[in-house]
């Protein structure tokens, strides 16, 4: 009998292969988790987008919001922009970080295609973003009433990505809010 | 003619400038703990290289921050916390002893004794199988006489 076993074990031992295989296959490595999940937003002192008003990490917390991380160089945050304009219209804050860009540019860019942002902070040299963990942009955060980073999504936020992540979390915040 | 060799070998070597920007160490110790370092961590963008290799922005920008930490006399546990606590643990090729990453740890140590004991059971195996086939036993060694008996009584 044990070497009847002994039979089936490349047998096993495949199927024990293949399930990890398979469940690798449903997995998207590109997905990393923020650091900062559950951690308080980073302190940081950095100008106003083309103005010279100081925006530190009081003037722009204590209620729940999306911080999107953004640049005129990126062609996806241009693929983005209407959505978070339509959000912003909807009612949710939504705070710019201007990530290593141009001011004339980004502002140039507000100007033509509209602004979303409640404020912006000009990150010229990608501190902020570094305290972040900001790999690329566009990445959006979302940021509780206490000031903690409850959910990085990298990447275009559009209707799926809000209705489908964003929005469950950030109506939970609300309402935990409101209780 | 000459000053238009020259020029053309000068513009021939831009793109080694270009690749990778080089930093001067005030002492040749924090060289050598940058490269070692800059080979350790990972770029967060492209995932399959160190930050040494990587020619993305976010490469670039924590070479110049391992270098601006360097020689700031941080140490290269402080310089890898500060990375892990912005990037997460992802950000290390030898990731840290944990729980999480015991089995990562273990796993080679695990696999080879496996290996050591399959060949040792095998080996083992083998020779009792052997050992059994040598010997005939008594009732077996009647019966290859009668086989052999009438073999011989049927030529």
């Amino acid at each position: 009998m044990p070497a009847r076993l002994k039979l089936f074990m490349p047998l096993i031992l495949f199927i024990i292969l293949a399930v990890f295989l398979v469940r690798g296959l449903s997995l998207d490595p590109k997905e990393l988790p923020s650091a900062l999940i559950d951690k308080p937003f980073p302190e940081f002192s950095l100008s106003a987008l083309g103005s010279s008003e100081v925006l530190d990490k009081a003037a722009v917390s204590g209620e729940v919001a999306l911080f999107n991380v953004w640049a005129t160089w990126c062609i996806s945050c241009r693929a983005e922009h209407p959505y978070l304009t339509e959000l912003a219209k909807r009612g949710v804050a939504i705070y710019g970080i201007n990530y290593k860009d141009e001011d004339a540019a980004a502002l140039a860019w507000l100007d033509e295609l509209g602004d979303p942002y409640l404020a912006s902070i000009a990150d010229h040299d990608g501190t902020l973003g570094l305290d972040l963990g900001v790999y690329g942009a566009p990445e959006t955060y979302l940021v509780d009433a206490n000031g903690l980073v409850r959910y990085r999504h990298v990447g275009v936020v559009n209707e799926r990505v809000w209705s489908n992540v964003l929005q469950p979390i950030y109506e939970q915040l609300k309402n935990g809010k409101a209780n | 003619m000459v000053r238009i060799c020259s020029l053309v070998l000068l513009l021939l070597t831009l793109p080694a400038l270009a690749v990778i920007e080089t930093y001067e160490f005030s002492d040749s110790a924090l060289e050598k703990r940058y490269r070692a370092l800059s080979e350790e961590l990972r770029c967060p963008k492209c995932q399959n290289q160190n930050i040494a290799d990587s020619n993305a922005p976010i490469s670039q920008d924590l070479r110049r921050l391992l270098y601006e930490q360097l020689e700031q006399g941080a140490s290269d546990d402080e310089i890898r916390q500060y990375m892990v606590d912005r990037y997460g643990e992802f950000v290390r090729y030898r990731p840290s002893f944990s729980g999480v990453t015991i089995f990562l740890w273990m796993a080679p140590m695990l696999l080879l004794t496996a290996g050591v004991a399959i060949a040792v059971m095998t080996l083992l195996g083998r020779k009792q199988a052997t050992d059994t086939t040598e010997a005939l036993s008594e009732e077996e060694q009647l019966k290859l006489k009668a086989i052999l008996d009438k073999a011989e009584s049927n030529q």
